[in-house]
This record gives C-alpha cells, structure tokens and sequence, in this order.
C-alpha cells in the first residue's frame, strides 16, 4: 500500500497535493484497496464552493458507497472527466490519473494558500491506517 | 486452505464464523473470469448435513417443502426448510447420493438451525453434522468442464445440471455435482479437507493462464454479484422468516401435491391459495447510483413507498446497477429508489438479469 511522503491526508482517506493556490484532490491507496472496484465517482460541479470536512460527493464501488470530502475550503476549479468512462481509474492509479477534482484555494493573510488545521503528514496517515488495522 | 488464499493476495472476511476470502485482486475481473471462462472458488463455510438410512427420504420429505424421496440417485434438488408458519429457515440443495444417503447443503449461517430442525424433523433417519470433515471447491465458468475434466476421470458430459457422482479429483475422493450460485454451468467438488488445497492446485494447475499464473480465484464479492445477475436469492436478503417461498418467486419449490404432511403445510397452503402479499422483483436503475439492501422502493410519480429493496450491486455484465426488491402485491410502476435522499428511476425487468442460455 502506497502513501507518497509529498502529499497530506486526511482521516476520511483523502490526499492533497497542493501546488500555489490549487489543491489537487483524490483518494488514498487504502480507501481504494478497501472500497474494492470503483465503478461510480459523483463529484461536485465547476465552480461549487466546498468546504473542508463536508462531503461533496460519492464513491460508489461494488460493495458500498463512500462520501467524498473536501479537504479545503474554497471553489472547485476543475473536475477529472475521464472518471466517467472509466472510474477503474481510482483503484488503477489512485494518486495519478485516478484524481478527483481540484480547488483553488483562498489565500490566507500570508498570501498563501491557506490550508485547514488537521491535515496528515504521509507519517501520519500510515499510524492511522494501520490503527485501523 | 487459507495459506492458499494468502498467497493469492485475498483480502479476507470473517463470515457466519468463517474467515473467508472476499477478493483476490478486482472483484470484478473475478466476475467476467466466471462469465467468459472459468473461475475457482473457496465455499468450505457451507454446511453440510447427511441424512441418511433407509427411512431417510421420507423423513425429509416431512422435513422441507419437496419431495427428496422422488429425487433419483444421483440427483439434486434446490428446497427449503420451512417454519410451521410458512417462513424460509433456509434454502438448501439436496443430493441424493445413494438410495439411502442424502447430503443436504445448507447456508453457513444457518447451518446450527438447519441441524436442529433435521434431528427434529427426522427421527427416522440419522442426521450428522459433515461440515467440518468437508471441503467445497467450485469451478465455475464456461470452460469449467473442459477444465475438470483434465484431472478427473468422471466422464461429465453424462453429469446432467443438477446431478453429481462420486469420482477423484486428482487422485483425491469427491462428490461431484454439476451446481452452483453463478449462473454458469459449473461444478461443485465436495472433498476431505485435507485434500482441498491438493484439489484446488490441480484444478489452477490445469488451465494455466499468463505469466504462470493458474485458473483466477473468485471470492464472496464475485459470488455476490454472479448470483445476483442471475436472480438467485440470498438467504437474509431475499429470503428470511417474514417470507414464504410464494414470495420469493419460488413457490415451484413447495410440492403440495406430495404424499402425507410436511412442517409448515397448512400455512403454504393458504398462502398458495391467497397469493402473495409482497413480489420479488428485479430492477435496473437509470442513474449510475447503485441501489443498496434496504433502500426504499417507492411508487412514481406520487412517491408512496410500496417496497424495499434487498439486493443491490453495479453488474459487471450489463454495466448497470441492478437490484431485486419487494414491494407490495398488486403495486405497480414506474418504480423509483430512494437512493441516500434522491429518487433515481428505475425500470422493471424480468429476472434473472442474465441468462446464459440467452446469450450469443
């Protein structure tokens, strides 16, 4: 199981990667690997604001159904298509070609990006994992 | 076995006090394995009860809603066991494997009930739990007899659907039978189980596949959606005490005609007389949300819930969600689901979803 050390994570099994003002968005290797074949992604809209914390759409695998949650706040500047027809993607390439949407983020009084408190570190994110068994 | 099923990188579930394997790899590469070839799974959590002596079809004619004593040797019969009331306690398979000994396979969840009832039921027969001392290997797939038949001697073009034989599968004892939960024709290896991991190498070994791979195994997710495309029902989903097999569609099951009583008569019967009050049927969603066990049913466009759904997957086949439901006797569409809050349309089809007889 994969959790590249460049991105953050959060509890709900999300990556970030975050690059200026945009934050790219997917699932993690273990969400995927648990979930099973994801044959559906619903994901929010062009232009919808998110918020971190608040589903803003679906996962859909053989077995069950999954929120998807924003890790950040901000408005979704685009969404991965490709999904559609092929929505393997996800379990194929959870961290490359199987991303989901990207939001670009507000900037803080720094200038910067400002990302919400509680994000994972990849260190991080494995303890939980594995706490999880 | 379960080394095996490690070495295959299954991801394991604990199931009716089993600890099974869900899925190998994709779930659904295991699905389209058993549709376009031939997959292999582990099914050591069913229970497996013998009834046997010389009153012994008798005995379970009282027992279940058919009639084993008609079955010839050699033969086998989808039942259930009923309550007196006419509820399912389980759906079994019954093979008579000599004109005294039957072998009734019984869900592993209910496999506890199934036993107490048939020592119940049956005082004239003796009754023995054999699941620990039985292993159950299914090949299942198109090429599942071109497979099999490379390392038994059993001839089995003469094993009829629904008929099986005691024979060897690599030089190990087995009971034979052409059944399964898939809708592909297919077979079911009973054995000892110190000889199943034997059993299920030489079955790999006999349909290498690429890179030294073996036959694909198939886990619970696969049987699940298998079963379901072909409109099987699942004990706990479709069937359960508050149905009677009229519900389920399966009122072909219950031989009234047969000779003398059986648990559960008097309340079939007028059920068979009244007609159901609930009907199973199968559904295809519009939309790519996938209806789940227990999502409400409901009447279009006034929106009236009439039913639930109690099965519910994407079909890898048809590359649709697909569900079975029950909804009230003599409700009509257009159907919808209420899917998490949003009602997504969904079309009546006749089930099963797939036939293989159908197919090109």
């Amino acid at each position: 199981m994969s959790v590249p050390v460049e991105l953050r994570y959060t509890e709900e099994h999300e990556w970030v990667a975050i690059d200026g003002d945009t934050a790219s968005v997917g699932i993690t290797d273990y969400a995927a690997q648990s979930l099973g074949d994801v044959v559906y992604v619903s994901l929010p809209a062009v232009g919808t604001a998110v918020s971190a914390g608040e589903p803003c759409g679906e996962v859909e695998s053989t077995k069950s159904v999954s929120d998807l949650y924003s890790p950040v706040d901000g408005e979704v500047s685009e969404v991965n298509d490709e999904l559609d027809d092929d929505p393997g993607l996800v379990n194929a390439e959870p961290y490359g070609a199987g991303w989901m949407f990207r939001v670009r983020v507000a900037a803080g009084s720094d200038g910067e990006a400002a990302l919400p408190p509680g994000l994972l570190s990849a260190a991080e994110y494995e303890e939980l994992t594995k706490s999880a068994g | 076995m379960r080394a095996v099923h490690e070495r295959l990188g299954a991801t394991m579930t604990e199931f009716a006090g089993w600890l099974m394997p869900l899925r190998y790899g994709s779930e659904t590469a295991e699905h389209n394995a058993v549709r376009s070839a031939a997959a292999l799974f582990d099914l050591s959590h069913m229970g497996e009860i013998a009834v046997t002596g010389p009153g012994a079809g008798e005995a379970l004619d009282y027992a279940v809603c058919g009639q084993p004593s008609a079955l010839a040797p050699g033969r086998a019969r989808y039942t259930m066991l009923c309550a007196p009331d006419g509820g399912v306690l389980d759906d079994l398979v019954i093979y008579r494997q000599a004109a005294d000994r039957f072998l009734v396979v019984a869900n592993a969840a209910n496999t506890a009930v199934v036993l107490t009832e048939l020592r119940a039921r049956c005082p004239g027969a003796a009754v023995q739990d054999e699941t620990a001392a039985t292993a159950l290997v299914a090949i299942q797939g198109p090429n599942a007899s071109r497979i099999l038949s490379r390392v038994t001697d059993l001839p089995l073009d003469g094993v009829r659907y629904y008929a099986g034989a005691y024979s060897q599968v690599a030089g190990c004892p087995a009971w034979i039978a052409r059944t399964g939960y898939t809708g592909e024709d297919g077979f079911e290896i009973f054995c000892a189980p110190e000889d199943a991991e034997r059993v299920w190498t030489a079955l790999s070994d006999a349909a290498p596949g690429p890179g030294g791979a073996g036959l694909p195994a198939a886990g619970l997710a696969a049987r699940d959606t298998l079963r379901l495309e072909a409109g099987m029902p699942l004990y706990g989903n479709e069937l359960g005490l508050d149905v009677t097999p009229y519900e389920a569609g399966l009122g072909r099951v219950v031989r009234l005609d047969k000779p003398g009583d059986f648990v559960g008569r008097a309340a079939l019967a007028a059920r068979a007389a009244d007609g159901p009050r609930r009907t199973l049927i199968g559904l295809v969603a519009r939309s790519r949300r996938v209806p789940r066990h227990g999502y409400a049913v409901l009447s279009l466009p006034a929106g009236a819930q009439v039913g639930a759904v109690t099965s519910g997957a994407p079909s890898p086949t048809l590359g649709v969600p697909i569900a079975m439901a029950y909804v009230e006797a003599g409700s009509a569409g257009p159907y919808g689901i209420d899917v998490r809050g949003k009602t997504e349309p969904a079309d009546v089809t006749e089930l099963p979803f797939y036939d293989r007889s159908k197919q090109g």
